[in-house]
Protein backbone atom coordinates (compact mmCIF):
# COMPACT_ATOMS: atom_id res chain seq x y z
CA UNK A 1 0.00 0.00 0.00
CA UNK A 2 1.26 3.47 -0.84
CA UNK A 3 0.18 6.94 0.90
CA UNK A 4 0.55 9.90 -0.24
CA UNK A 5 -0.64 13.01 2.66
CA UNK A 6 -0.96 16.32 1.43
CA UNK A 7 2.04 15.64 -1.13
CA UNK A 8 3.55 19.25 -2.25
CA UNK A 9 6.87 20.13 -4.30
CA UNK A 10 7.51 23.19 -5.13
CA UNK A 11 9.75 24.44 -8.00
CA UNK A 12 10.69 28.22 -7.17
CA UNK A 13 7.70 29.93 -8.70
CA UNK A 14 5.73 27.01 -10.04
CA UNK A 15 4.34 24.68 -7.72
CA UNK A 16 4.39 21.48 -9.95
CA UNK A 17 2.36 19.42 -7.41
CA UNK A 18 -0.15 20.35 -4.74
CA UNK A 19 -1.40 18.99 -1.26
CA UNK A 20 -2.12 15.69 -3.06
CA UNK A 21 -3.52 12.79 -0.77
CA UNK A 22 -4.39 9.52 -2.21
CA UNK A 23 -3.92 6.12 -0.87
CA UNK A 24 -3.11 3.00 -3.59
CA UNK A 25 -4.22 -0.17 -2.72
CA UNK A 26 -2.90 -3.73 -3.30
CA UNK A 27 -4.20 -6.25 -5.60
CA UNK A 28 -4.95 -4.10 -8.21
CA UNK A 29 -4.08 -1.49 -10.94
CA UNK A 30 -4.20 1.67 -10.38
CA UNK A 31 -3.37 3.94 -12.93
CA UNK A 32 -2.59 7.58 -12.33
CA UNK A 33 -3.36 10.00 -15.22
CA UNK A 34 -3.06 13.19 -15.63
CA UNK A 35 -2.14 15.52 -18.67
CA UNK A 36 1.99 16.13 -19.17
CA UNK A 37 3.35 18.56 -16.74
CA UNK A 38 0.24 17.63 -14.01
CA UNK A 39 3.38 16.72 -12.32
CA UNK A 40 2.95 12.53 -12.40
CA UNK A 41 6.24 12.05 -12.31
CA UNK A 42 7.45 14.27 -9.54
CA UNK A 43 5.17 12.84 -7.67
CA UNK A 44 6.54 8.94 -8.23
CA UNK A 45 9.97 10.79 -7.46
CA UNK A 46 8.66 11.52 -4.32
CA UNK A 47 7.34 8.74 -3.35
CA UNK A 48 10.34 7.17 -4.13
CA UNK A 49 12.84 9.33 -2.13
CA UNK A 50 14.68 10.97 -5.23
CA UNK A 51 13.09 14.23 -4.71
CA UNK A 52 12.65 16.08 -1.54
CA UNK A 53 8.47 17.02 -0.92
CA UNK A 54 8.62 20.57 -0.36
CA UNK A 55 5.61 19.94 2.49
CA UNK A 56 3.83 16.53 2.75
CA UNK A 57 4.79 12.63 3.06
CA UNK A 58 4.50 9.87 0.71
CA UNK A 59 4.48 6.46 2.46
CA UNK A 60 4.97 2.99 1.78
CA UNK A 61 3.57 0.59 4.08
CA UNK A 62 3.76 3.11 6.45
CA UNK A 63 7.62 4.18 6.18
CA UNK A 64 8.92 6.84 4.03
CA UNK A 65 11.26 5.26 1.06
CA UNK A 66 14.49 6.19 2.22
CA UNK A 67 14.42 4.32 5.67
CA UNK A 68 13.44 0.89 3.74
CA UNK A 69 16.50 -1.87 4.56
CA UNK A 70 16.20 -3.09 1.61
CA UNK A 71 13.96 -1.34 -1.08
CA UNK A 72 13.75 -3.59 -3.99
CA UNK A 73 12.58 -6.43 -2.25
CA UNK A 74 9.26 -3.77 -1.53
CA UNK A 75 9.00 -2.14 -4.06
CA UNK A 76 10.29 -2.22 -7.64
CA UNK A 77 10.01 0.93 -9.86
CA UNK A 78 10.92 1.58 -13.13
CA UNK A 79 10.57 5.40 -14.16
CA UNK A 80 12.91 5.77 -16.83
CA UNK A 81 14.22 2.95 -18.91
CA UNK A 82 17.05 4.45 -20.26
CA UNK A 83 18.81 5.59 -16.89
CA UNK A 84 21.01 2.59 -16.65
CA UNK A 85 25.01 3.06 -17.53
CA UNK A 86 25.01 2.09 -21.33
CA UNK A 87 28.51 0.60 -21.55
CA UNK A 88 27.20 -2.11 -18.68
CA UNK A 89 26.23 -5.45 -19.68
CA UNK A 90 22.70 -6.14 -18.96
CA UNK A 91 23.61 -9.00 -17.00
CA UNK A 92 26.01 -6.54 -14.63
CA UNK A 93 23.59 -4.18 -14.32
CA UNK A 94 21.15 -6.24 -12.53
CA UNK A 95 24.13 -7.89 -10.74
CA UNK A 96 25.05 -4.83 -9.25
CA UNK A 97 21.17 -4.08 -8.14
CA UNK A 98 21.03 -7.26 -6.74
CA UNK A 99 23.94 -7.15 -4.55
CA UNK A 100 22.87 -4.01 -2.91
CA UNK A 101 20.23 -5.33 -1.82
CA UNK A 102 21.11 -8.71 -0.69
CA UNK A 103 19.91 -10.62 -3.35
CA UNK A 104 21.03 -14.08 -4.81
CA UNK A 105 23.08 -13.76 -7.91
CA UNK A 106 20.56 -16.56 -9.34
CA UNK A 107 17.98 -14.25 -9.61
CA UNK A 108 19.28 -11.87 -12.06
CA UNK A 109 19.06 -15.15 -14.59
CA UNK A 110 15.31 -15.37 -13.22
CA UNK A 111 14.26 -11.96 -14.21
CA UNK A 112 16.33 -11.92 -17.70
CA UNK A 113 14.60 -14.90 -18.48
CA UNK A 114 10.91 -13.73 -17.76
CA UNK A 115 11.43 -10.02 -19.53
CA UNK A 116 12.84 -12.08 -22.14
CA UNK A 117 16.38 -10.82 -22.26
CA UNK A 118 18.33 -14.20 -21.34
CA UNK A 119 20.30 -13.95 -24.84
CA UNK A 120 20.85 -10.30 -24.57
CA UNK A 121 22.41 -10.65 -21.44
CA UNK A 122 26.04 -10.08 -21.83
CA UNK A 123 25.77 -7.57 -24.35
CA UNK A 124 26.22 -3.45 -23.47
CA UNK A 125 22.96 -2.12 -22.52
CA UNK A 126 23.94 1.32 -24.44
CA UNK A 127 23.42 -0.48 -27.52
CA UNK A 128 19.68 -1.84 -27.19
CA UNK A 129 16.28 -0.37 -28.67
CA UNK A 130 13.58 1.66 -26.33
CA UNK A 131 12.02 -2.08 -26.13
CA UNK A 132 15.00 -3.82 -24.74
CA UNK A 133 15.63 -1.43 -22.38
CA UNK A 134 12.04 -1.31 -21.17
CA UNK A 135 12.09 -4.77 -20.53
CA UNK A 136 15.36 -3.97 -19.11
CA UNK A 137 13.94 -2.06 -16.48
CA UNK A 138 11.20 -4.20 -15.37
CA UNK A 139 13.75 -7.25 -14.78
CA UNK A 140 15.40 -4.46 -12.50
CA UNK A 141 12.00 -3.71 -10.93
CA UNK A 142 11.28 -7.38 -10.61
CA UNK A 143 14.66 -8.39 -9.31
CA UNK A 144 13.09 -8.37 -5.93
CA UNK A 145 10.31 -9.89 -5.90
CA UNK A 146 8.40 -6.60 -4.61
CA UNK A 147 5.19 -6.45 -3.26
CA UNK A 148 4.64 -2.74 -4.67
CA UNK A 149 5.32 -1.67 -8.48
CA UNK A 150 5.65 1.16 -9.89
CA UNK A 151 5.52 2.11 -13.42
CA UNK A 152 6.00 5.60 -14.98
CA UNK A 153 4.68 5.88 -18.50
CA UNK A 154 5.59 2.33 -19.38
CA UNK A 155 4.31 1.96 -22.56
CA UNK A 156 5.77 5.29 -24.15
CA UNK A 157 7.57 4.65 -27.08
CA UNK A 158 6.78 0.89 -27.31
CA UNK A 159 5.83 -0.95 -30.69
CA UNK A 160 1.79 -2.71 -30.30
CA UNK A 161 3.67 -5.96 -28.86
CA UNK A 162 5.70 -4.65 -26.26
CA UNK A 163 2.33 -2.48 -24.78
CA UNK A 164 0.74 -6.21 -25.04
CA UNK A 165 3.19 -7.27 -23.40
CA UNK A 166 3.42 -4.97 -20.74
CA UNK A 167 -0.47 -4.46 -20.30
CA UNK A 168 -0.34 -7.89 -19.63
CA UNK A 169 1.89 -8.47 -17.03
CA UNK A 170 0.81 -5.61 -15.25
CA UNK A 171 -2.65 -7.61 -14.88
CA UNK A 172 -0.90 -10.32 -14.30
CA UNK A 173 1.09 -8.88 -11.05
CA UNK A 174 -2.46 -7.17 -9.80
CA UNK A 175 -3.53 -10.58 -9.87
CA UNK A 176 -1.21 -11.99 -7.73
CA UNK A 177 -2.52 -9.19 -5.02
CA UNK A 178 0.49 -6.86 -5.57
CA UNK A 179 0.36 -3.39 -5.92
CA UNK A 180 0.65 -2.07 -9.07
CA UNK A 181 0.49 1.87 -9.75
CA UNK A 182 1.28 3.00 -13.02
CA UNK A 183 1.07 6.05 -14.74
CA UNK A 184 0.08 7.90 -18.57
CA UNK A 185 -0.91 10.83 -19.94
CA UNK A 186 -2.98 7.82 -22.58
CA UNK A 187 -6.60 7.64 -21.05
CA UNK A 188 -7.23 4.59 -23.82
CA UNK A 189 -4.27 2.64 -22.59
CA UNK A 190 -5.59 2.92 -18.77
CA UNK A 191 -9.08 2.16 -19.78
CA UNK A 192 -7.27 -1.50 -20.85
CA UNK A 193 -5.15 -1.63 -17.86
CA UNK A 194 -6.12 -0.12 -14.84
CA UNK A 195 -8.62 -1.11 -12.40
CA UNK A 196 -8.74 2.43 -10.46
CA UNK A 197 -8.12 5.81 -11.31
CA UNK A 198 -6.18 8.61 -9.54
CA UNK A 199 -6.31 11.43 -11.78
CA UNK A 200 -4.60 14.57 -11.24
CA UNK A 201 -4.57 18.10 -13.37
CA UNK A 202 -2.05 20.87 -12.02
CA UNK A 203 -0.88 19.15 -9.19
CA UNK A 204 -4.06 18.36 -7.77
CA UNK A 205 -6.06 15.65 -7.33
CA UNK A 206 -9.03 15.48 -9.71
CA UNK A 207 -10.75 11.94 -9.24
CA UNK A 208 -9.97 9.01 -7.14
CA UNK A 209 -12.49 6.78 -8.32
CA UNK A 210 -12.99 3.24 -9.95
CA UNK A 211 -12.70 3.08 -13.86
CA UNK A 212 -16.16 2.26 -14.47
CA UNK A 213 -17.68 4.80 -11.76
CA UNK A 214 -15.40 7.80 -13.56
CA UNK A 215 -16.99 6.88 -16.45
CA UNK A 216 -20.40 7.50 -15.59
CA UNK A 217 -20.31 10.49 -13.53
CA UNK A 218 -17.87 12.74 -15.34
CA UNK A 219 -19.83 11.63 -19.30
CA UNK A 220 -23.33 11.32 -19.74
CA UNK A 221 -24.55 8.54 -22.40
CA UNK A 222 -26.85 10.63 -25.25
CA UNK A 223 -28.36 8.64 -28.25
CA UNK A 224 -27.17 10.27 -31.86
CA UNK A 225 -30.28 11.07 -34.47
CA UNK A 226 -29.93 12.41 -38.23
CA UNK A 227 -32.89 12.69 -39.66
CA UNK A 228 -33.99 15.11 -43.10
CA UNK A 229 -36.37 16.58 -40.46
CA UNK A 230 -34.16 17.65 -37.91
CA UNK A 231 -36.11 21.10 -36.75
CA UNK A 232 -39.14 19.07 -36.04
CA UNK A 233 -37.77 16.11 -34.43
CA UNK A 234 -36.27 18.72 -32.01
CA UNK A 235 -39.50 20.21 -31.61
CA UNK A 236 -41.21 16.73 -30.90
CA UNK A 237 -38.54 15.99 -28.46
CA UNK A 238 -39.15 19.20 -25.97
CA UNK A 239 -35.98 21.06 -25.68
CA UNK A 240 -34.17 17.37 -24.64
CA UNK A 241 -31.82 17.59 -27.89
CA UNK A 242 -28.87 19.60 -28.41
CA UNK A 243 -26.69 20.05 -31.72
CA UNK A 244 -29.54 21.80 -34.19
CA UNK A 245 -26.94 23.44 -36.50
CA UNK A 246 -25.18 20.62 -37.10
CA UNK A 247 -26.46 17.44 -39.67
CA UNK A 248 -27.45 15.47 -36.29
CA UNK A 249 -28.94 15.51 -32.76
CA UNK A 250 -27.91 14.71 -29.49
CA UNK A 251 -30.38 13.49 -27.15
CA UNK A 252 -29.51 13.10 -23.41
CA UNK A 253 -31.39 11.00 -20.76
CA UNK A 254 -33.86 8.98 -23.85
CA UNK A 255 -33.48 5.62 -24.65
CA UNK A 256 -33.29 4.76 -28.67
CA UNK A 257 -36.61 2.84 -28.28
CA UNK A 258 -38.47 6.54 -26.92
CA UNK A 259 -37.22 8.58 -29.46
CA UNK A 260 -37.77 5.78 -32.48
CA UNK A 261 -41.07 5.50 -31.40
CA UNK A 262 -42.08 8.98 -30.84
CA UNK A 263 -40.60 9.77 -34.38
CA UNK A 264 -42.40 7.28 -36.11
CA UNK A 265 -46.00 7.95 -34.48
CA UNK A 266 -44.66 11.86 -35.59
CA UNK A 267 -44.37 10.23 -39.08
CA UNK A 268 -40.57 11.63 -38.99
CA UNK A 269 -37.73 9.45 -40.96
CA UNK A 270 -34.75 9.06 -38.89
CA UNK A 271 -31.12 7.98 -40.43
CA UNK A 272 -29.32 7.34 -37.85
CA UNK A 273 -30.23 6.32 -34.57
CA UNK A 274 -27.39 5.42 -32.10
CA UNK A 275 -27.03 5.09 -28.23
CA UNK A 276 -23.19 6.85 -27.90
CA UNK A 277 -21.68 6.01 -24.97
CA UNK A 278 -18.94 7.87 -23.84
CA UNK A 279 -15.28 6.54 -23.87
CA UNK A 280 -12.58 7.00 -21.13
CA UNK A 281 -11.14 9.30 -23.18
CA UNK A 282 -13.89 12.19 -23.42
CA UNK A 283 -14.50 11.68 -19.59
CA UNK A 284 -10.81 12.37 -19.32
CA UNK A 285 -10.98 15.22 -21.85
CA UNK A 286 -13.68 17.12 -20.26
CA UNK A 287 -12.07 16.32 -16.51
CA UNK A 288 -8.79 18.10 -17.41
CA UNK A 289 -9.69 20.35 -19.95
CA UNK A 290 -9.22 22.94 -17.31
CA UNK A 291 -6.06 21.79 -16.00
CA UNK A 292 -3.89 21.10 -19.52
CA UNK A 293 -0.70 23.22 -18.83
CA UNK A 294 0.27 23.75 -22.37
CA UNK A 295 -3.04 23.86 -24.78
CA UNK A 296 -2.25 24.60 -28.76
CA UNK A 297 -3.39 27.65 -29.39
CA UNK A 298 -6.61 26.95 -32.15
CA UNK A 299 -5.05 29.54 -35.53
CA UNK B 1 29.76 -2.31 -1.50
CA UNK B 2 30.06 -5.67 -3.78
CA UNK B 3 27.53 -4.07 -5.61
CA UNK B 4 29.39 -0.41 -5.62
CA UNK B 5 32.48 -3.23 -7.00
CA UNK B 6 30.79 -4.61 -9.32
CA UNK B 7 29.56 -1.49 -10.96
CA UNK B 8 33.27 0.21 -10.77
CA UNK B 9 34.67 -2.98 -12.53
CA UNK B 10 31.53 -3.25 -15.44
CA UNK B 11 32.57 -0.27 -16.86
CA UNK B 12 35.02 0.34 -20.09
CA UNK B 13 36.13 3.68 -18.72
CA UNK B 14 37.72 2.13 -15.41
CA UNK B 15 39.59 -0.62 -16.81
CA UNK B 16 40.87 2.16 -19.77
CA UNK B 17 42.16 4.35 -17.17
CA UNK B 18 43.71 1.84 -15.27
CA UNK B 19 45.59 0.58 -17.45
CA UNK B 20 46.41 4.08 -18.64
CA UNK B 21 47.87 5.22 -15.35
CA UNK B 22 50.28 1.43 -14.94
CA UNK B 23 51.75 2.39 -18.71
CA UNK B 24 52.22 5.98 -18.05
CA UNK B 25 53.89 4.92 -14.69
CA UNK B 26 56.11 2.44 -15.60
CA UNK B 27 57.14 3.86 -19.16
CA UNK B 28 57.75 7.24 -17.96
CA UNK B 29 60.37 5.55 -14.89
CA UNK B 30 62.01 3.66 -17.29
CA UNK B 31 62.21 6.74 -19.84
CA UNK B 32 63.02 9.36 -16.92
CA UNK B 33 65.88 7.17 -15.74
CA UNK B 34 67.83 6.50 -19.51
CA UNK B 35 67.22 10.23 -20.14
CA UNK B 36 68.65 11.34 -17.02
CA UNK B 37 71.46 8.53 -17.31
CA UNK B 38 72.15 10.17 -20.57
CA UNK B 39 72.76 13.28 -19.43
CA UNK B 40 74.51 12.53 -16.09
CA UNK B 41 77.37 14.22 -17.03
CA UNK B 42 76.05 17.76 -18.05
CA UNK B 43 73.51 17.86 -14.74
CA UNK B 44 72.94 15.54 -11.58
CA UNK B 45 70.86 12.63 -11.58
CA UNK B 46 68.32 13.92 -8.46
CA UNK B 47 66.67 11.99 -6.27
CA UNK B 48 66.53 8.15 -8.10
CA UNK B 49 63.41 7.18 -6.20
CA UNK B 50 61.60 10.53 -7.39
CA UNK B 51 62.92 9.77 -11.10
CA UNK B 52 61.06 6.91 -11.24
CA UNK B 53 58.05 8.58 -10.29
CA UNK B 54 58.23 10.62 -12.90
CA UNK B 55 54.92 9.43 -14.71
CA UNK B 56 53.02 10.02 -11.50
CA UNK B 57 51.70 13.70 -12.10
CA UNK B 58 50.28 12.84 -15.07
CA UNK B 59 48.92 9.24 -13.76
CA UNK B 60 47.06 11.67 -10.85
CA UNK B 61 45.28 13.10 -13.56
CA UNK B 62 43.64 10.01 -15.14
CA UNK B 63 43.15 8.90 -11.59
CA UNK B 64 41.09 12.41 -10.59
CA UNK B 65 39.27 12.02 -14.19
CA UNK B 66 38.38 8.26 -13.45
CA UNK B 67 37.21 9.62 -9.65
CA UNK B 68 34.85 12.31 -11.71
CA UNK B 69 33.51 9.50 -14.33
CA UNK B 70 32.63 7.14 -11.18
CA UNK B 71 30.12 9.54 -9.85
CA UNK B 72 29.55 12.00 -13.03
CA UNK B 73 28.75 8.77 -15.12
CA UNK B 74 26.09 7.60 -12.91
CA UNK B 75 24.42 11.65 -13.56
CA UNK B 76 24.86 11.36 -16.95
CA UNK B 77 22.90 8.20 -17.94
CA UNK B 78 20.27 9.01 -15.10
CA UNK B 79 21.65 5.75 -13.48
CA UNK B 80 21.91 7.64 -10.43
CA UNK B 81 18.24 7.58 -10.51
CA UNK B 82 18.51 3.43 -10.42
CA UNK B 83 21.13 3.92 -8.07
CA UNK B 84 19.46 5.87 -5.38
CA UNK B 85 16.34 3.40 -5.95
CA UNK B 86 18.52 0.56 -4.78
CA UNK B 87 19.76 2.11 -1.71
CA UNK B 88 17.95 5.24 -0.94
CA UNK B 89 20.05 6.39 2.16
CA UNK B 90 22.37 8.85 0.12
CA UNK B 91 25.28 8.82 2.46
CA UNK B 92 25.58 5.21 2.92
CA UNK B 93 26.10 4.99 -1.58
CA UNK B 94 28.32 7.82 -1.09
CA UNK B 95 30.33 5.67 1.71
CA UNK B 96 30.53 2.54 -0.60
CA UNK B 97 31.61 4.46 -3.81
CA UNK B 98 34.46 5.67 -1.55
CA UNK B 99 35.35 2.53 0.14
CA UNK B 100 35.50 0.45 -2.95
CA UNK B 101 37.31 3.33 -4.69
CA UNK B 102 39.95 3.66 -2.57
CA UNK B 103 40.69 -0.44 -1.82
CA UNK B 104 40.89 -0.81 -6.04
CA UNK B 105 42.92 2.33 -6.60
CA UNK B 106 45.21 2.31 -3.75
CA UNK B 107 45.85 -1.43 -4.32
CA UNK B 108 46.88 -1.17 -8.13
CA UNK B 109 49.18 2.08 -7.36
CA UNK B 110 50.80 0.14 -4.92
CA UNK B 111 51.68 -2.40 -6.95
CA UNK B 112 52.54 0.23 -10.06
CA UNK B 113 54.80 2.39 -8.68
CA UNK B 114 56.76 -0.38 -6.53
CA UNK B 115 57.16 -1.92 -10.34
CA UNK B 116 58.32 1.96 -11.77
CA UNK B 117 60.56 2.14 -8.32
CA UNK B 118 62.42 -1.14 -9.48
CA UNK B 119 62.24 -0.52 -13.36
CA UNK B 120 63.25 2.69 -12.97
CA UNK B 121 66.20 1.61 -10.81
CA UNK B 122 67.47 -1.26 -13.11
CA UNK B 123 67.72 1.27 -15.83
CA UNK B 124 69.97 3.45 -13.48
CA UNK B 125 71.97 0.07 -12.49
CA UNK B 126 74.86 1.26 -10.25
CA UNK B 127 73.34 4.82 -10.20
CA UNK B 128 70.33 3.28 -8.70
CA UNK B 129 69.10 3.10 -5.13
CA UNK B 130 67.65 0.47 -2.75
CA UNK B 131 63.95 1.18 -1.67
CA UNK B 132 64.95 1.03 2.17
CA UNK B 133 67.68 3.93 1.30
CA UNK B 134 66.91 7.25 1.77
CA UNK B 135 63.43 8.61 1.65
CA UNK B 136 63.03 6.03 -1.06
CA UNK B 137 59.80 3.88 0.62
CA UNK B 138 57.92 7.02 1.00
CA UNK B 139 58.32 8.58 -1.96
CA UNK B 140 56.94 5.16 -3.80
CA UNK B 141 54.36 4.39 -1.19
CA UNK B 142 54.13 8.31 -0.93
CA UNK B 143 52.98 8.79 -4.61
CA UNK B 144 50.64 5.67 -4.53
CA UNK B 145 48.85 7.12 -1.84
CA UNK B 146 48.71 10.84 -3.56
CA UNK B 147 47.34 9.40 -6.53
CA UNK B 148 44.96 7.75 -4.78
CA UNK B 149 43.89 10.57 -2.76
CA UNK B 150 43.73 12.88 -5.71
CA UNK B 151 41.09 10.33 -7.30
CA UNK B 152 39.11 10.70 -4.06
CA UNK B 153 39.39 14.61 -4.45
CA UNK B 154 37.85 13.69 -7.98
CA UNK B 155 34.90 11.60 -7.06
CA UNK B 156 34.12 14.76 -4.31
CA UNK B 157 34.25 17.13 -7.00
CA UNK B 158 32.32 14.72 -9.22
CA UNK B 159 29.43 14.38 -6.74
CA UNK B 160 29.25 18.32 -6.49
CA UNK B 161 29.30 19.29 -9.70
CA UNK B 162 27.64 16.20 -11.43
CA UNK B 163 28.55 16.71 -14.98
CA UNK B 164 31.81 14.71 -16.49
CA UNK B 165 33.16 18.05 -18.30
CA UNK B 166 33.20 20.67 -16.08
CA UNK B 167 34.08 18.11 -12.94
CA UNK B 168 36.91 17.23 -14.53
CA UNK B 169 37.87 21.05 -15.18
CA UNK B 170 37.39 21.78 -11.83
CA UNK B 171 39.64 19.38 -10.39
CA UNK B 172 42.40 20.10 -13.16
CA UNK B 173 41.84 24.01 -11.54
CA UNK B 174 41.89 23.04 -8.08
CA UNK B 175 45.25 20.58 -8.98
CA UNK B 176 47.53 22.57 -11.28
CA UNK B 177 45.73 25.77 -11.65
CA UNK B 178 44.97 27.12 -8.33
CA UNK B 179 48.78 26.36 -6.89
CA UNK B 180 50.13 27.79 -10.01
CA UNK B 181 47.50 31.00 -9.16
CA UNK B 182 49.25 30.88 -5.12
CA UNK B 183 53.10 31.05 -6.39
CA UNK B 184 52.00 34.92 -7.43
CA UNK B 185 50.62 36.06 -4.50
CA UNK B 186 52.91 38.58 -2.81
CA UNK B 187 55.49 38.56 0.11
CA UNK B 188 56.13 36.18 3.03
CA UNK B 189 52.43 35.74 3.82
CA UNK B 190 51.73 34.62 0.03
CA UNK B 191 54.72 31.90 0.33
CA UNK B 192 52.84 30.96 3.76
CA UNK B 193 49.65 30.37 1.71
CA UNK B 194 50.89 28.87 -1.56
CA UNK B 195 52.87 26.20 0.91
CA UNK B 196 48.80 24.61 1.89
CA UNK B 197 47.70 25.05 -1.32
CA UNK B 198 46.08 21.62 -3.08
CA UNK B 199 48.67 19.45 -5.21
CA UNK B 200 51.43 21.94 -3.75
CA UNK B 201 51.18 20.44 0.12
CA UNK B 202 50.02 16.53 -1.05
CA UNK B 203 53.04 16.72 -3.63
CA UNK B 204 55.00 16.56 -0.56
CA UNK B 205 54.82 12.92 -0.20
CA UNK B 206 56.54 11.82 -2.87
CA UNK B 207 59.47 14.19 -3.45
CA UNK B 208 62.57 14.64 -1.96
CA UNK B 209 62.40 16.83 1.13
CA UNK B 210 62.55 20.47 0.62
CA UNK B 211 63.06 23.43 3.19
CA UNK B 212 60.82 26.43 1.04
CA UNK B 213 57.88 24.32 1.78
CA UNK B 214 56.06 21.61 4.33
CA UNK B 215 57.77 18.24 5.68
CA UNK B 216 56.16 15.59 3.63
CA UNK B 217 53.49 13.71 5.95
CA UNK B 218 52.30 17.66 7.05
CA UNK B 219 51.83 18.14 3.47
CA UNK B 220 49.97 15.24 2.80
CA UNK B 221 47.71 15.86 5.66
CA UNK B 222 47.00 19.36 4.68
CA UNK B 223 45.93 17.91 1.29
CA UNK B 224 44.00 14.89 3.24
CA UNK B 225 42.18 17.94 4.60
CA UNK B 226 41.10 19.48 1.04
CA UNK B 227 40.20 16.02 -0.06
CA UNK B 228 37.83 15.86 3.49
CA UNK B 229 36.25 18.80 2.77
CA UNK B 230 35.50 18.38 -0.87
CA UNK B 231 33.96 15.64 0.50
CA UNK B 232 31.68 17.04 3.23
CA UNK B 233 30.11 19.25 0.77
CA UNK B 234 30.07 16.67 -1.48
CA UNK B 235 27.45 14.65 1.00
CA UNK B 236 26.27 17.65 1.94
CA UNK B 237 24.82 18.31 -1.41
CA UNK B 238 24.11 14.61 -2.34
CA UNK B 239 21.98 14.58 1.01
CA UNK B 240 19.73 18.08 -0.02
CA UNK B 241 19.31 18.05 -3.61
CA UNK B 242 16.69 16.24 -5.81
CA UNK B 243 17.99 13.31 -7.92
Amino acid sequence: MITAEDLTKRYRSTLAVDGLSFTVESGRVTGFLGPNGAGKSTTMRMMLGLDRPTGGVARIDGVPYAELRHPLRKVGALLDAKAVHGGRTARDHLLQLAQSNGLPASRVGEVLEKVGLTEVARRRVGGFSLGMAQRLGIAGALLGDPEILIFDEPVNGLDPEGILWIRTLMRGLAAEGRTVFVSSHLMSEMAQTADHLIVIGRGRLIADTTVSEFISRSAQRYVRVRSPQLRSLAALLNGAATGLSGDHLRVPGRTTEEIGEAAAAAGIPLHELTMVEPSLESAYMELTQDSVEYTAVAS
Amino acid sequence: MRSEWTKFRSVRSTMWSMATVVVVMVGFSILNSKISLDMIDKEPLGDPAALSMAGAQFATLVVAALGVLVISGEYRTGMIRTSLLAVPRRGRMLAAKVIVFTLAVLALMLVTTLVSFFAGQLVLGEHGVALTEGDSLRIVLGSALYITATGLFGLAVGTVIRHTAGGIVAITVLLLILPQLATVLPGEAGAQVMKYITSTAGMRIMSPASDALLPPWTGFGVYLLWVAAAMALALTLLRRRDA
